[in-house]
């Protein structure tokens, strides 16, 4: 049999699914054995144009990640999408725009002025901000757009699969490689990782379901033992998707939410909503004063950084309203 | 002139009934609002509240029991309580919190009702029609 042929691409990325791939420490020998890699930009020298060159359909498994932040990002999904049979959206910000994704709350101008002018440290006299186009003596020189929107990748191209996490852990990254080279992957457009919420592999003891204050997390020194929504610590467990074995939790910080949704889960953020809403507070409800109330809620002081950290892009809203 | 859109939640013990009253009275107001019955305010998810704005709503009432009255005991607390938590959010998302409002109206207050269906349209005429971030 033919080697296979993969490729790994990164957007707008952090550069930390490039090493989750080589945190499946021996087991890379394996793929190296079974398959050929024909496009890696942090590893190996191959040009955009050497892509280009390849037959449609060249690439078997393409594993993309990073969110979609620029024109070259998008240009790339379009070309990766073209050359493979397989096209595989590889962490949290391929899946749902991840962390990137929540600059949806700001646009190209509001970042451009604090980044290139109002910084402190910025020291920018001109007032110079990247152009995409600029006429050098030796001719037109471009750069790709910076778009307002922060999108994720299946909602610029077609996708075949979806391997989330921040990283996603070796064991999914395993469990996918073997599926692949076994022939054995599930139908189109499923996420390779369990249905279920993170609660069930979580190793802390539920003992109320009820929350009675929020704390962020440097305020309290969790015990170890007790479900850390109960102990005032906001954790997104409850509607996350399970699969990364309860890793933060087993560090004693709470899910953030890096899995993306459970499947029955359109928007994560607005179930968390409900969710954290109708389980803080619950002691005593009958005696609270609207003040009160809303005293309560304003212990969560950024609801939509925190519970849409890692899916802004794919929720209903997708980004805020721009005021152009 | 320009009608906002209103997709009202109304709980089936209280505000539902008050609704009905308010028709059966034959109080006038405004059309603006598209009834939706539930069983206890409490039902309504914010995802709910974000679809309806996605699909063209300009504002979205919720309308439940008094405090202490709810059918289900403890529904409308939690109502309230994911109310305040979406205004702050819908806030962050450039969407003006009052397109979102909870009211509490028993059966009796058929008038009541009015008011506020009449009072939120007149809101929203003077917001105007709602912008959703779409970008490029």
């Amino acid at each position: 049999m033919d080697k296979l042929k993969f490729a790994f691409y990164w957007a707008a990325s952090c550069g930390g699914c490039e090493i989750a791939v080589l945190d499946i420490d021996e087991k890379i020998l394996d793929v190296v054995e079974k398959a050929d890699i024909v496009f890696w930009p942090v590893a190996l020298d191959i040009k955009y144009k050497d892509v280009e060159a390849f037959q449609d359909k060249y690439i078997d498994v393409c594993f993309f990640n990073g969110a979609i932040r620029t024109s070259e990002h998008e240009e790339m999904a379009h070309l990766l999408r073209a050359k493979s049979k397989t096209l595989v959206a590889f962490g949290a910000c391929a899946c749902f725009g991840g962390i990137p994704g929540l600059a949806n709350v700001s646009d190209r101008d509001e970042i451009f002025n604090l980044v290139y002018k109002e910084l402190p440290s910025v020291s920018n006299p001109d007032e110079t901000t990247p152009q995409e186009t600029y006429s050098a003596p030796e001719g037109e020189l471009t750069l790709p757009q910076f778009f307002d929107t922060v999108k994720a990748l299946h909602q610029v191209c077609d996708v075949d699969y979806f391997l989330p996490g921040c990283p996603p852990t070796p064991e999914l990254i395993e469990q996918a490689l073997t599926a692949i080279f076994e022939g054995t992957l599930p139908p189109k457009g499923s996420t390779l990782a369990p249905e279920k919420a993170l609660c069930e592999e979580c190793p802390l003891e539920i003992q109320e379901k009820k929350i009675p204050f929020i704390k962020r997390p440097y305020q309290v020194i969790p015990d170890g033992k007790r479900c850390l929504l109960e102990q005032g610590i906001v954790c997104m467990g409850i509607n996350t998707r399970a699969g990364c074995g309860a890793r933060c939790i087993k560090a004693n910080m709470p899910c953030r939410g890096c899995m993306g949704p459970t499947p029955e889960v359109t928007d994560q953020g607005a179930k968390l909503v409900s969710a954290i809403a109708s389980i803080l507070g619950v002691e005593g409800e009958e005696r609270m004063t609207e003040k009160e109330v809303e005293a309560l809620i304003d212990q969560i002081k950024d609801p939509l950084g925190t519970f849409y950290r890692y899916t802004l892009p794919i929720s209903l809203l997708r980004r805020k309203v721009m005021k152009k | 002139m320009y009608e906002p859109k209103i997709i009202g939640f109304l709980c089936n013990w209280c505000s539902y009934a008050a609704a009905d009253l308010a028709g059966t009275s034959r109080i006038q107001y405004p059309s603006n609002m598209r009834a939706i019955r539930v069983m206890c305010s409490s039902r309504i998810d914010p995802e709910h509240v974000l679809r309806a704005f996605v699909n063209g709503a300009d504002g979205v009432l919720i309308a439940g029991c008094h405090p202490g009255d709810c059918h289900y005991i403890s529904g409308n607390y939690k109502t309230e309580r994911k109310y305040v938590l979406m205004r702050k959010m819908l806030e962050q998302f450039g969407i003006d919190p009052r397109r979102l409002r909870l009211e509490w109206c028993s059966s009796a207050e058929g008038g009541k009702f009015a008011q506020v269906v009449t009072e939120m349209t007149e809101e929203l005429r003077t917001l105007g029609p709602i912008q959703l971030g779409a970008g490029d």
